[in-house]
Formats: structure tokens, sequence, C-alpha cells
């Protein structure tokens, strides 16, 4: 499926700005030349990053139109749209990867979402904040109240972040789809790979964020 | 309904520079240039009927660079016509899209060879109902064969062979410009490298239809329009026309930028004349757009070209699934809409994006915050500006265009 696309020659040999480390560890995971979807691709960096670094067919999917218009205006190809409803448009095994940063625990319905990116993608790759690191465990257990953290800034009022999940639920979830675990890893706050074992116990109490490659069982 | 053939037109022997080769004729009432698809090779239209010779009168800008990979084709709306950036023959003001091309401009006239031609059925100089049929020798008027947006695209594909342009670098326009960009990229996929269908629809709808439908009736209903033969009859059913354009006009707005052009303000009266004047500032300007716009249109020419409009559905013309019309697409796509455009809804867009999006294609989709209408397109709209120029020049990137 994978169309290996050449850099535009315009753009070869020029370095990108430096992108976040969470993003770069995802890159890392993403062959040269294939077709990536990346759903939430906020300011399109990551999207830019593989396009250029990676000679990458990269398309986008964002949510706010700020941001879409962002990303055009840059000449990446992103269209305005929704995780929970507009995924289903796309063809079966249309792209080699598709990618869900920090995005899933805001959608309605994560389950669907899952699916739908195991569906198109042969490879998804999906990261997300760990509710079950240890200092979050700490403030609801000591202060009572609904943890407000760098990584989960808003409270809960306001906050965006409707289904939140801990590494263990994740995992109970990609099993309960029939999902293969690829590959799985922990971040640490500022999105740095941590050397734990993954899934496992203390990666659920240590890890920060959870980083999943995963492919639909065959 | 009509379905085509999708074969690719053969392509005219390369030459040096085809702003030289190119046989141009000028016309004796507007300026520019024509070229001319013979009576031996005619178009053959989705109604089943062969049309030769067909003149198509068009402009250029810019020069056409030595791979021929340069090329930008603006395809104009209902009203438009070839003038995108030169002053109009007749009405003597600006080009309709010169807030976009030229010299310096979004499509910079200095890196790209941008061309506009007059549609098929239009009344600028290409082949249209007051041209002459040559078996009478006299106006076609309503003998003139139904057209359909296909067909514009069919006699627009002879003229870029005519130039020995193998691929279009992008198809760009707005409103029925943007229906000519969809057909491009789904009947010639091959030729067109991007395609930038902008204020548009994959199929008029059944409101649209309906003003259409308003605009004809008031041109038919003017005895001046004599069964469409006004031209032997030495009348012309103005009144008509002005009554269609006023009506449409007021769909190329929208409530808002109404209000606050003209609110419920009177016109050059401190009260209302209890009678049928033009007391409204808002009155006044749509005799005024009424008027000048029959000084520029020809009757006929309005309801051929608005029904191609209404015919354009390419759903249809794929057994009802767009993405069908897409399918194995290479083009890079950048729709776009405008919030207060009620004539071509965002929703509209979103359905071709998302049909475009199971055909796997390349697509960007903007929708760009304004409440000036569907007019808006040809507006100095700064967001809409920034992020055709993004797109612009990602896809020259891409193209591995390289300007000097």
């Amino acid at each position: 499926m994978s169309e290996p696309a050449a850099p535009p020659a315009a753009a070869q040999g020029r370095p990108r700005s430096a992108i976040r480390v969470d993003l770069k560890a995802i890159a890392e995971m993403i062959e040269p030349g294939t077709r990536v979807l990346d759903i939430g691709c906020g300011d399109g960096a990551l999207l830019d990053y593989l396009a250029h670094e990676k000679g990458v067919d990269s398309r986008g999917i964002e949510i706010s139109q700020a941001g879409v218009n962002a990303c055009v205006a840059q000449g990446l190809s992103v269209i305005q749209g929704d995780a929970d409803t507009d995924l289903k448009d796309y063809p079966t095994g249309g792209f080699d990867y598709a990618i869900l940063s920090q995005t899933l625990q805001a959608t309605w319905d994560p389950k669907a979402v899952l699916g739908q990116l195991v569906r198109i993608a042969r490879r998804a790759i999906v990261s997300f904040p760990n509710f079950g690191v240890w200092h979050v465990r700490l403030r609801l257990l000591v202060g009572g109240r609904m943890p407000v953290t760098d990584s989960l800034s808003a409270a809960w009022y306001e906050t965006p972040n409707i289904h939140l999940c801990t590494i263990d639920d994740f995992v109970e979830l990609c099993e309960a789809l029939g999902v293969t675990i690829e590959t799985a890893m922990v971040l640490d706050a500022e999105g740095r790979p941590k050397g734990l074992r993954a899934p496992g116990r203390l990666a659920n109490l240590l890890g920060e964020q959870g980083l999943f490659v995963l492919k639909r069982e065959v | 309904m009509f379905r085509r053939n999708q074969q690719p037109s053969p392509i005219a022997p390369l030459s040096a520079n085809p702003r030289i080769a190119a046989v141009d004729t000028t016309a004796p009432d507007f300026p520019g240039r024509r070229f001319e698809i013979p009576a031996a090779a005619p178009l053959r239209l989705d109604s089943g009927v062969e049309l030769g010779p067909v003149t198509i009168a068009y402009q250029t800008y810019g020069t056409l660079n030595a791979e021929r990979s340069n090329a930008v084709l603006v395809c104009h709306a209902l009203t438009g016509d070839q003038f995108v950036a030169d002053t109009h023959p007749i009405t003597g003001k600006p080009g309709w899209w010169e807030t976009i091309v030229g010299p310096g401009k979004l499509l910079d006239t200095e890196r790209y060879f941008v061309l506009c031609a007059n549609v098929l059925g239009g009344c600028m100089g290409t082949s249209g109902p007051k041209d002459t049929n040559p078996a009478t020798g006299t106006p076609w008027g309503i003998e003139f064969p139904v057209i359909t947006v296909g067909d514009m695209v069919k006699a627009q594909v002879r003229l870029i062979d005519h130039l020995g342009i193998e691929k279009l670098f992008c198809v760009i326009g707005g409103s029925m410009g943007g229906m000519q960009v969809l057909e491009w990229a789904s009947a010639y996929p091959e030729r067109v490298f991007a395609a930038v269908p902008v204020a548009t629809s994959y199929r008029h709808s059944a409101q649209n239809i309906a003003f259409h439908e308003v605009g004809r009736q008031a041109i038919m209903a003017d005895p001046d329009w004599c069964g469409g033969a006004y031209q032997l009859a030495g009348t012309s059913p103005h009144r008509g026309l002005a009554v269609a354009r006023m009506a449409a006009h007021i769909t190329y707005l929208s409530e808002t930028a109404l209000h606050r052009k003209f609110g419920r303000r009177l016109q050059n009266r401190a009260q209302l004349s209890y009678g049928f004047d033009a007391d409204f500032q808002v009155e006044s300007y749509l005799r005024h757009q009424g008027s000048t716009f029959v000084d520029r249109f020809d009757a006929n020419s309005y309801l051929y070209i608005t029904r191609a409009m209404d015919y354009f559905d390419m759903q249809a013309e794929h057994g009802g699934s767009l993405a069908e019309a897409f399918t194995g697409t290479k083009t890079r796509f950048c729709v776009v809409s405008f919030t207060s455009d009620w004539l071509f809804p965002t929703s509209e867009s979103r359905a071709l994006v998302h049909a475009l999006n199971a055909a796997a294609a390349n697509v960007s989709f903007v929708e760009i915050v304004s409440d000036k209408g569907h007019d808006a397109f040809l507006l100095d709209e700064p967001e809409f500006h920034s992020v055709l120029g993004g797109f612009l020049n990602g896809a020259a990137e891409h193209r591995g265009l390289k300007f000097g």
C-alpha cells in the first residue's frame, strides 16, 4: 500500500525546526516514504517534519479551523474534521500509519476511534496521558481533588479530556478490540522514552504518557 | 446520465513558444486570443450533438516555461469571463480576479502561465447562442445545443492540447468555475496536478435550480425575448435579464452583508414616497446591478449557462457514489468554502471532502469565516489568500517548480 513519495527537491537537506520530544519519538517509528494520517495534527509540526525529513506522504485532520488554516497556509494537506465522525469515510488500509497523539482521551467514543484507526492504516500509533501515574493517584488520594498536572492542565469543568484512562485500561481495551500491541513504551513528562518494560505495573505507575503501536489482529 | 469518455485527447505537437505558435486571430468585437475547434473534429456534446466549428476566446498572462509545467487554468463563474486580470472591454472595470492574479500576486504571473477561457455557450467571444449558426446563416438563439459543465471542460481540453500543455499545474475556480475544476479533476485526473474548487459543489442543489428557474422565467417572460430570436427581431430582453440578475445577485450576498451595506436606509430622500420608486438604497443598488449587467451579457447565454449548472451532478454521474468520481486520483486538492455562503454552503464542500477522503485523495479543506456570502471568493479575504498561497507553494514544491 505504501507509495513512496520523493521528498520535495526544494526541501531536501533543509533542517526542520526541532519538534516536541514526544512527536520525535513518534516520528522515529515511521518508515520513510510511507503514507501517514495524523489525526488531531494541531499546528502540523509532526506532518511538516515527516514530509520534509522522511519523504512521507502526510495528511492531517484537525478539529480547530484556525489550526487547519495555519497548516494549509504552510503547504500541508490538512482538513477540518473530527476523529469521532470523520474517520469512517477513509478506505480500509489506505494509510501505512494513522497517528493519534494526545487526542484519544478527548474523543467521545475512544473504542470506536481505535477500531477505525486500525482499519484505515496498517499500523496505528497512539499516545495518551497516563491517568495511573503515581502523582495523579496521589493527588486524588491525598488531596481529594481532581488532579491538575502539566499534561492535564485544565480544571475538571473545562477539560476537553473526557475519557481519561491508565495504561492498563488502554491495554485492556486493545485486548477487547482484538488489536495487537506491536510496541508499547512509556514516556516521561518531557516526552522522552523511559526504559521501563511496558505494559507492566511499573510502567503504569511511573509513565507520564503511554505510546503504542497497534495493528489489527489477522 | 452524462457519463463521458475519459480518454484524453491527443496532445498537439510541441512548439517552442505556444504564445507565438497559437493561431490567434483577434475577433472584431473583443480583444484577446482565439482558438478554433475545426468542423472536421467537432466537440461531441453530452446531449449527443456534434458541434463545430467552435471558437474559444481566451486570455493568457505570464509565460509558459520550457517544461510546460507552470500552467494555471482559471475557470470563470456563471457571469464571469476570460478577462481575469485585464480591464474589461465593455465595463472598463478591473479584471474580476485581480485580487489574486497578476505580477507578485498569489497567482504570480511572473511564475505561472495563467490562462482563462470564456466558457462554451458564453457571450464574450467563445461560441454561444448569439453567434451565427453556420447551417442557417442566422444567430443560433435557442437552436444552440444545450451544453453541460462537462462540455465546457471538453472545449478547454482542446485549447490546452492546442497550447501543447500536457499537464496543468493547477485548475482553480469559484462557483461554476469550481464545478469545472471538479470536472477536470474527475474526467482528466492525469492532466491536473492541483485542483482548487472554491465556494462550489459537486451538484447543483434544488434551491439553486429554483433560483435559476426564476431567472430564466424572467427572461422568457419578457416580450422582447421573442422566443429566443431577439437578434433577428432587433430587440433585446433587457428587462427580463435585469430581473434575473437582480434575483441572482441577492443569492451572492448574505443578509449580514446587505444589512451592513444598506440597512433600511432611503435612497436620496428623507421619507418614504408612498409609491413604487426605489425608496430604499438596496432597491436602487439591485436596479443598478440589473441595468449594468444587460450591457455585457447575452440573455440566451444566461439561459444556457444556468442550465449547464443545473444539470451538474457528479454523484449521479457516478452511480450515486461521489467517491467513484475520484478513484485513484493523484491530484492535490484544496477545497475552500465560506461561512456565510448560503448558495454553496460548507456542508456541500464537506460532503465533497468526505468523498475525496474515501478515494484516498490528497486533500486540504478550509472554511473561511466571512460575512460576505458567496461573493467572498472574489473579494479581499486575507485568510483565504493566505491559505491559497500556502497550498500553491506546497504544490509547486511537490511539482518541482523552480522560480528564478
